[in-house]
Order: structure tokens, then sequence, then C-alpha cells
């Protein structure tokens, strides 16, 4: 792995973790794409470098592993789907709450709730 | 050949069964005898595979004749057979309930199509023979599941989807980038060669890579710092989805976990981190799950607290332990379904799954009280059921292998599972319904004539629920043979010759 692309796999890795902190969705979806984007490099640069892998066209041991090409095309064609996806998901919370903020879990809430202090019963047992 | 032929038909006939009924999509009747179709079939070809595999060894199919390292290779050994047969029972079941239930699957073209691709994903990740291959069953199965799990699209689907789907990709975007690790380090991706090359690597990298697979498998099993999704996404699914993904989604990753770590990763001794790790997912889960005021969330952290319990089987890393975790695995798949599908009964005939609004169902609805009782019974735990004997095996392994602090904890989680359970069975089924007072309670009505809340279920829910109480009760009676059978499995996991041999250079 060249120290370009690991440096480039290292960025991509770091900011895609930090838009995804946050709670805009379409934040968090451009930070899952630059994550799928470090993880493809990760997965491209694990194999041999060298010319294109076309038989007949040259030394077979000069070639580049035709390996990890396969399975970034692969990954990158689920990851646009999964994207697509989201993206709905996103489009359909905005109709809903005209908003792209996520919202906290209302069950959760509740139970924090339920076991916090409460001044009133405090003082009405008191 | 034949029978090498038999490992390809669980993907491929649900696959080609989700073509079809895309074709079929204005009729909802041909959709459905598609999908049951090809539901039963997967069930059968799993049988005669189970069968095939106890008494021959593994099988090996090279899919388009490419060898192993560089074609697709499906391999059933008794572990991935056994769990094929399972999970083809349990989906079957499921589409039943579905079609039954007035909502989810009657007013949506793609539910059935969708459903058969989560079946190929499923039967895919148990059968395949690649790291790589896994990523693309992982995701065929997990891409069904975000359809299902925002099917309806209301407002607190899409946020809890929206959760589900975020943290499933990110798992996705590690296991692409342990991948890479993987393939650098090792050249290959196959789970056959892998498991020689990766056993001469230093122990550091080793570890590194474990770990970095631990995290991704653990994000999709739920295991304890990871779970936070699985309680907040489950619940607000429609519930036949719900019941699949309890019973089949985190048994998929926990699998993987299982696969990975005793055929890359062997370890002769118990592993500390897993044995924390489990021990902390099943205390959490369970004490989530007391916390919580409605049936389906109080039911999904119990799963939390109960991959822990088939994690701790693994950490051991002993016949007895893997055998206790296999066994612990088929029972908990079916008890799991089971509950979840009377919890959609309970919806339906209740209009809620809050504890607070529900109450009386013994008297107004005695059968459904029977179909939760018996699953619930086993996942306690409790003597004659499945779960007993899971935990007994557990126990009994931990004991064997000196790790007395587990099992301690384990047996705690338990009891508190019991009591997180009465606290449902109490608030559903035997407290006073609401508007009743404990003083003064109604006289016992007929179903038919209490308005409104006790509107009788109609059969096709029934029979689903109760096919997985007696699945679960058979698993009981037919204990010795099946733990047996999971000892041998276990075996194969720990002594991996036959499966090398098979999968061949």
């Amino acid at each position: 792995m060249s120290v370009l692309l690991a440096f480039t796999a290292a960025v991509l890795a770091t900011v895609g973790t930090y838009l995804i902190l946050q709670r805009i969705l379409t934040r968090i979806i451009i930070g899952l794409g630059l994550l799928g984007h470090a993880a493809n490099i990760v997965l491209l640069t694990s194999g041999r470098r060298g010319r294109p892998p076309l038989i007949g066209k040259g030394d077979q041991a000069a070639f580049a592993d035709p390996l990890p090409q396969a399975f970034v095309l692969t990954a990158i064609v689920i990851t646009f789907g999964v994207s697509a996806l989201l993206l709905a998901l996103a489009y359909r919370s905005v109709l809903l709450t005209a908003d792209d903020v996520v919202a906290d879990d209302v069950e959760d809430r509740l139970i924090a709730r339920e076991g916090a202090y409460d001044e009133e019963l405090d003082e009405g047992a008191a | 050949m034949a029978t090498n032929a038999l490992v390809a038909l669980p993907v491929a006939v649900p696959i080609a069964g989700a073509s079809l009924a895309i074709l079929a999509g204005r009729s909802r009747p041909v959709q459905r005898t598609i999908a049951l179709t090809s539901l039963a079939v997967v069930a059968v070809v799993g049988i005669l595979l189970l069968i095939e595999v106890d008494r021959h060894g593994p099988v090996a199919l090279h899919v388009g004749g490419w060898a192993a390292p560089i074609g697709v290779t499906l391999v059933a050994d008794r572990l991935a057979a056994v769990l094929v047969v399972v999970a083809s029972a349990v989906l079957l079941a499921v589409a039943v309930f579905a079609i039954g239930q007035p909502g989810a699957e009657r007013n949506h073209v793609g539910f059935q199509p969708v459903y058969l691709v989560l079946a190929a994903g499923v039967s895919a990740s148990f059968l395949t023979a690649d790291l790589f291959n896994l990523f693309v069953a992982f995701e065929m199965m997990l891409m069904a599941s975000y359809v299902l799990i925002t099917l309806g699209g209301r407002l607190e689907q899409v946020r809890a989807g929206m959760t589900y789907v975020v943290i499933s990709l990110l798992a996705s975007a590690l296991f692409l980038t342990a991948l890479g690790f993987v393939y650098a380090t090792t050249g290959t991706v196959d789970l056959a060669d892998l498991s020689v090359r990766i056993a001469g690597l230093s122990p550091g990298l080793r570890q590194g890579l474990a770990s970095l697979l631990l995290v991704v498998f653990g994000i999709k099993a739920g295991l304890f710092p990871l779970f936070s999704w699985l309680p907040d996404a489950y619940p607000t699914a429609p519930s036949p989805v719900t019941a699949v993904f309890a019973g089949l989604l985190t048994k998929v990753g926990v699998y993987a976990i299982i696969r990975t770590q005793t055929m890359l990763f062997p370890g002769d001794s118990p592993t500390t981190l897993l044995l924390v790790v489990a021990g902390a997912t099943m205390l959490t889960g369970v004490l989530g799950a007391i916390a919580q005021g409605d049936v389906r969330r109080i039911l999904s952290f119990q799963i939390i607290s109960h991959i822990g319990s088939m994690v701790m089987g693994l950490a051991l890393f002993t016949v007895a332990g893997l055998a206790g975790a296999i066994f612990y695995l088929v029972h908990h798949i079916v008890a799991k379904t089971g509950l979840f599908l009377v919890a959609g009964l309970i919806e339906h005939v209740g209009g809620s799954t809050r504890l607070t609004r529900l109450g009386g169902l013994v008297r107004t609805h005695p059968a459904i009280a029977v179909l939760f009782a018996v699953p619930a019974l086993s996942l306690a735990g409790m003597p004659p059921f499945s779960g007993f004997v899971a935990k007994l095996a557990l126990v009994d392994a931990g004991f064997a292998a000196g790790q007395d602090a587990i099992v301690w904890v384990s047996l705690a989680a338990a009891a508190l599972t019991i009591y997180s359970l009465v606290k449902v069975w109490s608030a559903v089924f035997w407290s006073p319904a609401e508007g009743e007072t404990a003083s003064a309670p109604v006289a016992p009505v007929a179903p038919d004539t209490a308005a409104g809340v006790a509107r009788r279920p109609p059969p096709l829910m029934i029979a689903p629920a109760a096919a997985m109480a007696v699945l679960s009760i058979a698993i009981a009676v037919g204990a010795a043979p099946l733990y047996r059978f999971s000892e041998r499995a276990a075996e194969n996991l720990l002594r991996m010759q036959p499966y090398l041999e098979v999968v061949g250079p």
C-alpha cells in the first residue's frame, strides 16, 4: 500500500467518522459514503500492484492482482444501493417531520424520566 | 454429485422465487403460493442435506466449476445444515403468520419478494465458505431487512430504521476494511485457506484481525457494547418482520462469530475477552429488559442477554461449550420467534403491546396465554422445556472448563430473565384489564361480546405461533439426540479436517 493511498484512506475515515457523529441525516449519509470509500481503498490496495491484468498482454507475473478489484466493484455496487435507500429514507423523514435531524428514542426518554428526580413528588412525600 | 447440487438450492430457490413473485405482483394468491412453496422446498432440501451431512461428512459445491480460492464455494457441514433447517422452518411459519395478519403483507406488493431475498441471504450466510461471500450474503440479508423494517413508512419506523441502516452500514464498512487487511496479510479470503495461512501470522496480527472481525459480527449479533441499535429498531417493524428478525438475524451474526473464531483463530483455552463480553452482554441485556414497559421491547432486550449465553459457550472453546452454544442457538431461534409471534397476537387482540394498556388476556384469550407460556417457560429455562437443556449444557460445560465466574453470571441472568417474563405475564395476562379494578373483577365474558378489545385472531395467525410452541416442545422431547448431534457439530468445528478436505486445495 503506497503512503499516499494509506493517507487518503485515513483522512476519509476520519472525516467520515466525524460526520457520522452528527445528528443531521444528510451529513450522516455523506459520512457513511466517505467511510465506504476509505474501506474500498484499503481493500483495493490489499492486492499486488502492477500492469492491467489482461491475459495475452504481457508477462502475467507483472499483472496487478485482479481479485481485490472484483471485490471492490461488488462493494461499490452494494454501497451505492444502500446509499440510495438511505437517501429515500431521509427524504421520507423530511416529508414526515419537515426536518432531517435524528430524533430521540421516545421509549428511552420515557424510561429515563421514570427514574429521574421529581421535585413535586418529593415535596408531597415530605 | 447429486448431493453437491443440493447445497446451492437453499440460496437459489428463494432467489428464483423472489424474481417470480415480482413478476406475479398483481396477484397476491400467486405471490403467496410462490413464497410458501420456495420456503417449503428449502426446508425439505435442508433436511435432506442434514441427513447426508450427518452420515457422510461435509458437502461442498464449487459454483460454476471454479476451484476454491477463486470461485464461489458453498459448504454444508453439520452446523450450517441444522441452521438452514431451523431457519427455513421459522421463515415458513412467519410467512404464514404474515399472510394471516391484516397489515404489512396484504398492503405491499413487495413483501413476499423481499422476504424471499431475506431467506436467500440467511441461507447463503450459513453455507458460504468464503469471507467475501459472507459479506455479500450479509448485504443481501441486510438489504432485504432494511426494506422490511421500514415497510409502511410510519414516522417511528423511519426513525428506528434509519438507526438500523446506519449502524449496519458502519459494520459493513468495517467488514470491508477487515477483508482488506485479511487479504493483504494472507492473500486469500477462502475460509479453508485462511485457517491454514492465518496460523502462520504473528500473534499480534492474528489478534488484531480476530478483534476486528469480532467487532464487525458483534455489531450484527448485538454483543455488549455494540447492541444499542437492536432494542430500538426491532420493536417498530410489523410484527411478523420483528419475529423473523428476532429469531434469525442476530443468530446469523452469532453463527459468523462462531465460524470465524473457531476456524480462523482457534484457541485451546477459554478466551478471557470473549468471556467478559459474554458476561456483560448477558447482564446488560436482561437488566434492560426489566426496565422496559413494552412487550416487544422486553423481548428485544432478552435477545441480547441470550446472545451472551451463546457467546459464553463459544468462549469456553471446548466441545461441550460449543455443543451447548449450538443447542442454545437452535432452541432460541424457535422459542424467540414463537414469543414474538405471540406478541403480534397480543397486539392484534389488545390493540397495543404496552404493559399498562393490557390486562386480563388469560380470561378473554386463554389460547394466547398458553401459546405465550410454552416458549416463555422454555426461554426461562424451566426443567421440562428445551431452554433447560440448553442452559444445563452451558452450565455443565462452564464448570467443566473451570470458569465458575461466568457460570454464576449466567445463572443470575437466567433468574432475571424469569423475572422479566413474569413481569410480562402478570401485566398482560393476569392483571385486571384496563377499566377494571382488582377488587371488583368483571365477570368472564365471551370473547365475541367484549367490545373492541377482545377480537378473535384469525386461525392463520394462531397456527404458526402454535407450530413454534410445538417445535419448542419437540426440541425438549428430542433433546438427547439433538444434543448428541450438537456435540458432533461442535467436534467438526474444533477439528476441521473433513471441512478442509472437502473444500479441496
